[in-house]
């Protein structure tokens, strides 16, 4: 039998499973835990300093199917954001990565979404997009297009919310489109994600085969495919990796990442600088007029601290600060109640 | 003849809000207390930042009473918009102070009070130049004015303004001269009065501080580790998340000059309960603090955290409901809301401090309850205790090490490998219905297991067995019954052979105290007992077991703590007749004295009829 090939740091694809997927057969959430899978392990990242959080839905359920080496927490509805915002606060040093879906995220947890942005907590933060309520069967999301038609014949008026833009917008600073069934382009794009200190949000249109798959949805397998417009090729070089071997100075855009790794942006029709933020939106822009969607690293900001940084935080996890550490003095107690004598 | 009483006023100033009147007030009670007399304030003040009427009391007691007491003796009248009513708000044989810059209207006349008119818009248009200050400063005109009129030494105020503004010898000067007209003004029109004295009692407040429930609280928050402290602004509660982030800094000693701590302004009270579940759920001392309608919000994640079994702690500052009701008075409404947050069957740890100190060592062990229980803790407070100044002893520190609770360390886990034991994350090992946890972190190849607020079994894994899922609803219960003989006892009072009991808890206690004087004097002895925590533990039952009777003080108008214990011991419950307050304001003695002897009063006229 040939021996499972080993990855930097002597695991194997197995040891980034979890348990066995619940979802439908078919089901875009499984195509992108595989390439979440195959991220950390490219990645040589130890499931141990992972922590995966999710809200509730199919998508938020997928966390317990990757890395059951990990802590996972699959907390209340739409209260993800919130919930890994504590999490990085008590313990910034792991590695946290959020699964939610559109209902989670761009209706009933919308709020805390955007605050968690507007603080660019450190977190891979991966929207399961297929427009429709899965597990309540097949109701209208906030990211369901005008025109797009529901399996019982109803068709949605009011215009989605686009996630990439709203992200861009609120300061998340690392913010790409993908698709499900495109794992070239998904796992480079999770990789970067992770590499990335910051919050890191990916919109990835997954279809949700058994109540989005029909004609006239704007979510279904064959819609996407149909609609997919990316900006560029993307290669993940880790920090280990001489990136020049891939680099092509006259066509390539090369962005370098927290840990040293670049994500290469290997240029198809048109010039694109993801650091321009107005070029970003346009874009996305300019692909909802075509009916398409823009995917690739849409809009990256190397600048911002993230959210632990910014609040000085001790490189010591505070969850693992000793009595010592965290009790003042009794002369300090003494001192207080001397003030207040006054 | 000298009738005044020594050292026994009530003073209630009725100003506006935004006017300046807080400093004015702090200034007059902080005089007194210097005096070295017991004294307390409270302050009765609108949802708004200027031009609401606004009331604030001050009360000397030479026999250390600290509640609120009803009956005023002094009215400041400084607010033209209540000026109707306040001069009936003073008893016969008192007196007004009042602005007599213009004559006294008639309908604001009345008799059986001395009325004492200082020009204070005149005095202060002298003094101060045309400005906002100028309004702000006229209050102080009453200071002065009391002072002379009560025996307060200029000295003693010029002591507290320097110790108020010690860094500003300007602002000092100015106020000091605003005092000292009013002081003039009355001495040299001679006027005086019969009432009370105020004499300066040596030593008398010696070691004592003024804080506030919300400073002392945040202070043991701060000594019981608190490390992420997460919140959204709300009334009455603000001031504490404010007075960590006050005093954090001063405090918690930074490491390598970075923080030990993260102190978040959430964007809703759902988000700072989620953070909070977050952090204690990746193993910090995590908290938040709200009232009311924050814990309305909050109830969802409240019960994921009951049922995930996560610490963290609440500290919920009462305030009146339902819905926004009186955000700046105070109730004590919230009890069953706490008791029983969020759907299912849930039930929950509340720690219910009634003075400054037990507000101060409450918050401090209520993370080590939260460690040790694995579950949302309550640190039950309300408006009157957060927000009003109380005199006490000096905050004491017990020390003892942190309890985490059944939290393992990888070696533990490497310890329990070699012995062939397995950790299971849900699964009640040493039968106290308390499991072992893990936080994320740990490396340990065992450590790692899935939270998640749906059914799961001992293992930490999704189901939805039915035996998987009564086994953790049957373990919390027991759990919680294992609590029950950990949480603060109660306190009591007792002597042989009475047969009338109080009980009260929180905020009451200082009115209560008085009250079981006054009733004594009347005739009627009592025991009492302070309720400190749910659940309710064993001694409360023994209490109501002891009593014929038993009155039962609540601030709030369903009796909300009562029921628990009716629930709890039916058969005993018939014996409880409550006293309700919940009017909004501090609780005062006379409320419950006289609904007691009403009480008592009834009940006898119906075993007459029998």
């Amino acid at each position: 039998m040939a021996e499972a090939k080993l990855n930097r740091i002597n695991l194997t694809e197995k040891d980034y499973e979890g348990a066995a997927s619940t979802m439908c057969r078919g089901c875009g959430h499984d195509a992108i835990s595989a390439s979440v899978m195959r991220a950390y392990f490219e990645s040589s990242i130890d499931p141990r300093k992972v922590i995966k959080l999710s809200g509730i839905g199919c998508s938020s359920k997928t966390p317990a199917y990757f890395l059951s080496q990990s802590f996972g927490f699959n907390a209340v509805h739409g209260r993800m954001s919130a919930v890994a915002t504590g999490a990085n606060l008590a313990n910034h040093t792991l590695m946290p990565i959020g699964v939610s879906g559109d209902g989670d995220t761009a209706a009933i947890g919308l709020g805390n979404f955007c605050h968690m942005m507007r603080r660019n907590v450190n977190i891979t933060y991966i929207i399961e997009n297929n427009g429709v309520y899965g597990l309540t069967k097949g109701q209208f999301s906030a990211t369901a297009d005008v025109g797009s038609v529901m399996k019982g014949g109803k068709v949605n008026d009011i215009p989605a919310i686009d996630m990439a833009e709203l992200a861009i917008t609120l300061g998340a600073t690392y913010v790409a489109r993908s698709f499900s069934g495109d794992r070239k382009q998904l796992t480079p794009l999770v990789q970067g994600a992770l590499a990335h200190a910051g919050s890191a949000i990916l919109d990835v249109i997954s279809p949700c085969v058994t109540f989005n798959n029909h004609e006239g949805s704007t979510k279904s397998l064959k819609y996407a495919k149909g609609h997919l417009d990316p900006i560029h090729d993307i290669d993940f070089i880790p920090p280990y990796e001489n990136i020049e071997a891939d680099y092509d100075e006259g066509t390539d855009h090369a962005v370098e990442l927290h840990d040293g790794s670049h994500i290469v942006l290997h240029k198809l029709s048109k010039d694109y600088d993801p650091t321009n933020k107005a070029q970003a939106i346009s874009a996305i822009h300019a692909a909802i007029a075509e009916g398409k969607f823009l995917t690739g690293l849409i809009y990256y900001n190397p600048n911002r601290k993230e959210f632990a940084e910014e609040l000085n935080l001790c490189d010591t996890p505070l969850s693992e600060l000793t009595q010592d550490e965290l009790q003042p003095s009794l002369e300090a107690l003494e001192r207080i109640n001397a003030e207040l004598m006054k | 003849m000298d009738t005044a009483a020594i050292n026994d006023l009530n003073i209630c100033v009725a100003t506006e809000n935004g006017s300046g009147s807080a400093s004015s007030n702090n200034i007059l009670f902080k005089a007194i207390f210097k005096m070295g007399i017991p004294c307390s304030s409270k302050n009765m003040f609108p949802s708004n930042i200027q031009g609401l009427p606004t009331w604030y009391q001050i009360r000397a007691s030479a026999e250390g009473y600290l509640g609120r007491k009803d009956v005023i003796d002094v009215m400041v009248m400084f607010n033209d918009a209540t000026a109707a009513k306040d001069i009936y708000r003073v008893r016969d044989g008192g007196l007004i102070l009042y602005d007599d810059s213009t004559p006294l209207p008639a309908h604001l006349k009345r008799d059986g009070v001395q009325y004492i008119g200082v020009p204070a818009n005149k005095l202060i248009a002298k003094l101060v130049p045309a400005s906002p200050l100028r309004a702000k400063q006229r209050n102080m005109i009453y200071v002065g004015a009391l002072a002379d009129l009560f025996g307060i030494d200029m000295e003693v105020i010029k002591a507290v303004l320097e110790d108020t503004f010690g860094k500003k010898p300007a602002v000092i000067e100015s106020n000091l001269l605003c005092i000292d007209a009013g002081y003039q003004y009355v001495k040299e029109k001679g006027f005086t009065q019969n009432i009370a004295r105020l004499q300066t009692i040596p030593n008398g407040n010696k070691g004592k501080i003024i804080t506030e429930g919300n400073t002392a609280a945040a202070l043991g928050a701060i000594y019981g580790g608190a490390s992420v402290i997460c919140w959204y602004p709300i009334t009455p509660s603000s001031s504490l998340a404010e007075a960590m982030e006050y005093y954090l800094p001063r405090l918690r000693k930074p490491k390598n000059d970075k923080r030990t701590y993260a102190i978040v302004q959430a964007e809703d009270e759902i988000a700072s309960a989620g953070m909070v579940a977050g952090a204690g759920w990746a193993g910090a001392r995590a908290m938040t603090s709200t009232s009311g309608p924050g814990v309305s919000l909050m109830n969802e994640t409240i019960g994921l955290a009951y049922y995930a079994e996560i610490p963290c702690v609440f500290f919920i500052i009462q305030r009146g409901g339902p819905s926004t009701g009186l955000p700046t008075r105070t109730q004590q409404a919230d009890i069953s809301l706490m008791y029983g947050a969020s759907h299912g069957d849930t039930r929950h740890i509340l720690l219910i401090p009634h003075d400054m100190n037990s507000c101060f060592d409450f918050a401090r062990r209520s993370f080590d309850f939260a460690d040790r229980f694995q579950t949302p803790v309550f640190v039950a407070m309300d408006l009157d205790l957060g927000m009003n100044f109380w005199s006490s002893d000096p905050l004491k520190l017990e020390q003892a090490p942190y309890d985490y609770g059944k939290r393992l360390s990888p070696e533990q886990l490497e310890e329990w490998t070699k012995a062939g034991k397995k950790f299971r994350r849900y699964f009640d090992q040493d039968g106290d219905g308390i499991p072992y946890r893990t936080v994320p972190g740990n490396q340990h190849r065992m450590a790692s297991y899935f939270t998640r607020g749906s059914g799961h079994d001992a293992d930490a894994r999704y189901s939805e067995d039915e035996n998987d899922y009564k086994y953790i609803l049957d373990r919390l219960k027991k759990k919680f019954e294992t609590a029950r003989k950990f949480v603060p006892k109660p306190i009591v009072e007792k002597e042989r052979g009475v047969k009338t009991g109080i009980i009260c808890y929180g905020s009451s206690y200082e009115a209560v105290r008085e009250a079981r004087d006054r009733l004594k004097a009347r005739g009627l002895k009592t025991n009492h007992m302070l309720i400190r925590a749910l659940p309710l533990t064993k001694e409360v039952r023994d209490f109501l077991a002891e009593h014929e009777t038993i009155y039962f003080v609540e601030q709030n108008r369903d009796a909300q703590m009562a029921a628990i214990i009716k629930d709890e011991s039916p058969e005993l419950g018939a014996k409880i007749v409550s006293v309700l307050v919940y009017n909004g304001l501090p609780i005062t003695p006379k409320a419950v004295v006289d609904q007691i002897f009403d009480a008592a009063q009834s009940a006898q006229l119906k075993t007459a009829q029998m």
